[in-house]
């Protein structure tokens, strides 16, 4: 499991995929490496080779330890956890850095109109594939097994059709975008690039830079909470710091409870356990004969509304606003707000009013 | 659940005080983050390598949340570069009864509605950035007769962004269950409580319904912000035709 790994006994493997975004980061990397008009070329083309790196670390076929105190350690997750710290410190010291604005700029964007005219609907029917590929990947997937073995294991499903569809959907895009003749040259106004997906794909990686390992940092945060029982100690301070002995009030400090966990953690899913666990099955459930089913569901919907206004589902609410190019780190946070106060009120006085009705 | 008292030492929340205390005061958030997982781990008794090897096998395993937007971006870029978000845009702004805020609210209820059967079409790299935040910024440029301010903009992307997160969240699996109705089916089963699926989905019904009521007064809310910027009566004034 840890490091190097026995692929699953499955027909396609998550780790083809890893190899496959590997690849592509590498590539990034050699590009920034080759761009002389890189403002940060040697921290930006570092940090993008040393993620790429990490994609192919399961697929290392060797197993060596390191003795660390009284028991060994595995010799590629530590690799991975200083390659962690390089990657994080390189960022911090403003070492990675998108490049410049391009110096044709102009010709690009009268190219960009040009093509939009000469495609048309043409350019939407590679993201119908994609949403096509992925929902159906998503359900079909799993179902399918022949000569014994399962085409994909059920844990890695959602994975592997979401970067299935990129892929297919890129091959696809390639196609519909191709130049059919001199005309089609002529009106694309500048010259064909070669890797034009991969640079342009490239630039957009790069203006997210370090955010884009943000989701994943955070993932690894809820990991390290999680085995070292940090939940279990919030859950415990929240159930006895809580009033919660009578039936109302132990609907609003379990309704209170949620979202504020998971402004925390930055995940519904890590809070529900937890605090459905510590407070709702004790004493919504058993003590006052509460309806767990009803308890659940407006519970998590209240853990939903404390995702909508927490800066640590980077994935939700940081990433996006990079990507649109907004300047306020905190401007969809702020866009939501209202909505989810609004949303968690009417989720506990539903509760409230239905969690006890018999 | 009753955890071995042993196990509740308050100073494993160390972690959770410096992501709280760095992300208030506004420290570089990569730093913030792996700074509070390795403080927790060295809290917890383990030693510097081995808390190295959780950090690189727990990174390893997180890989699902990178990937996709690695794999999407050169898709999206080629598309970009061949005229998809103005192709997006122009494909709208014909249309004489959108606004921006009816694109956002249209895109949020076809996105609660296919999650409802646990279909997850969408998201922020895919639908968001090359489609429908190129369609609402070209129909709210198209119905402006000054040009819009940046902020406005900013705040009509964000609002974008929220559209995708309001469907995402609030319809998840009612009909179909599959991911959270399970997660909770699962806790409960655990717990020793038989709770059926088709009961926590039906539950998440009525909140799903007032997501998209909501939805329509932000994206209204969005809507009169831009008309009045833009120099022209609010949408909401418009005489019934």
């Amino acid at each position: 499991m840890i490091g190097t790994r026995v692929l699953a006994a499955v027909w396609i493997d998550a780790e083809w995929l890893h190899a496959v975004a590997g690849l592509v980061l590498l590539v990034v990397a050699a590009q920034i490496a080759c761009d002389r008009r890189h403002p940060r070329r040697a921290g930006s083309a570092t940090f993008w080779g040393v993620l790429g790196a990490t994609f192919f670390a399961r697929l290392v076929p060797v197993e060596w330890t390191l003795a660390s105190g009284s028991r060994a350690v595995h010799g590629v997750p530590v690799a991975v956890g200083i390659a962690m710290v390089g990657m994080v410190l390189l960022v911090a010291a403003k070492q990675v850095r998108a490049p410049g604005a391009r110096a044709d700029e102009a010709a690009a964007r009268t190219s960009r109109q040009a093509e939009a005219r000469r495609l048309g609907n043409r350019l939407i029917g590679p993201l119908v594939v994609l949403a096509l590929v992925a929902a159906g990947g998503v359900l079909l997937l799993p179902k399918i097994a022949f000569g014994g073995r399962a085409l994909v294991a059920a844990n890695q499903a959602n994975t592997i059709a979401v970067g299935m569809a990129a892929v297919i959907a890129l091959l696809f895009a390639q196609f519909v975008t191709r130049r059919r003749d001199a005309r089609d040259v002529q009106a694309a106004a500048i010259a064909p690039e070669r890797f034009v997906a991969v640079r342009e794909g490239g630039v957009l990686l790069q203006h997210l830079g370090g955010a884009l390992i943000l989701p994943q940092l955070l993932a690894t945060l809820g990991g390290v909470f999680d085995q070292n029982g940090v939940g279990d100690v919030i859950a415990h301070h929240v159930a006895h710091g809580l009033p919660v002995a009578q039936p109302l009030l132990a609907v609003v400090a379990y309704c209170v409870a949620m979202p504020l966990f998971t402004i925390l953690m930055g995940n519904a899913f890590a809070a529900f356990p937890l605090i459905t666990l510590g407070i709702g099955l004790p004493f919504i459930v058993r003590q006052h004969g509460g309806d767990p089913a009803i308890m659940g569901a407006f519970g998590m919907l209240c853990g939903y509304c404390g995702t909508l206004v927490t800066p640590m589902a980077a994935n939700f609410n940081v990433v996006p606003g990079i990507l649109l190019g907004i300047r306020d780190r905190h401007a969809v946070i702020k866009a939501q707000a209202p909505f989810a106060l609004a949303c968690w009120l009417f989720n506990v006085a539903a509760m409230a009013a239905l969690v006890y009705r018999k | 659940m009753t955890p071995d008292p042993a196990a509740i030492d308050s100073w494993k929340l160390i972690g959770v005080v410096i992501v709280a205390l760095g992300f208030a005061l506004r420290l570089p958030p990569l730093l913030v983050v792996l700074v509070a997982a390795g403080a927790t781990g060295l809290v917890a008794g383990l030693d510097p390598l081995a808390v190295l090897e959780q950090l690189g096998t727990l990174f390893l395993d997180s890989r699902f949340t990178t990937l996709p937007i690695v794999l999407l971006m050169p898709l999206i870029g080629l598309l970009e570069r061949h005229g998809l978000q103005e192709r997006a845009a122009a494909l709208i702004s014909g249309a004489a009864r959108a606004t921006a805020g009816r694109v956002l609210l249209a895109y949020q209820a076809m996105r609660a509605l296919t999650s409802m059967f646990g279909l997850a079409i969408g998201g922020h790299a895919q639908m968001i950035r090359p489609l429908v935040a190129p369609m609402a910024e070209g129909v709210a440029q198209a119905r402006a007769k000054a040009p819009l301010p940046d902020a406005l903009l900013d705040r009509l992307r964000a609002h974008a962004a929220a559209a995708e997160n309001f469907g995402n969240f609030f319809a998840d699996d009612v009909v179909v269950a599959v991911g959270p109705v399970l997660i909770m089916k699962g806790v409960f089963e655990r717990a020793g409580v038989d709770v059926a699926t088709h009961a926590i989905g039906a539950w998440g019904l009525p909140t799903a319904l007032f997501a998209l009521l909501l939805g329509a007064w932000r994206f209204r809310r969005l809507d009169q912000a831009l008309a009045v910027a833009g120099g022209m009566a609010s949408p909401a004034a418009e005489p019934p035709r």
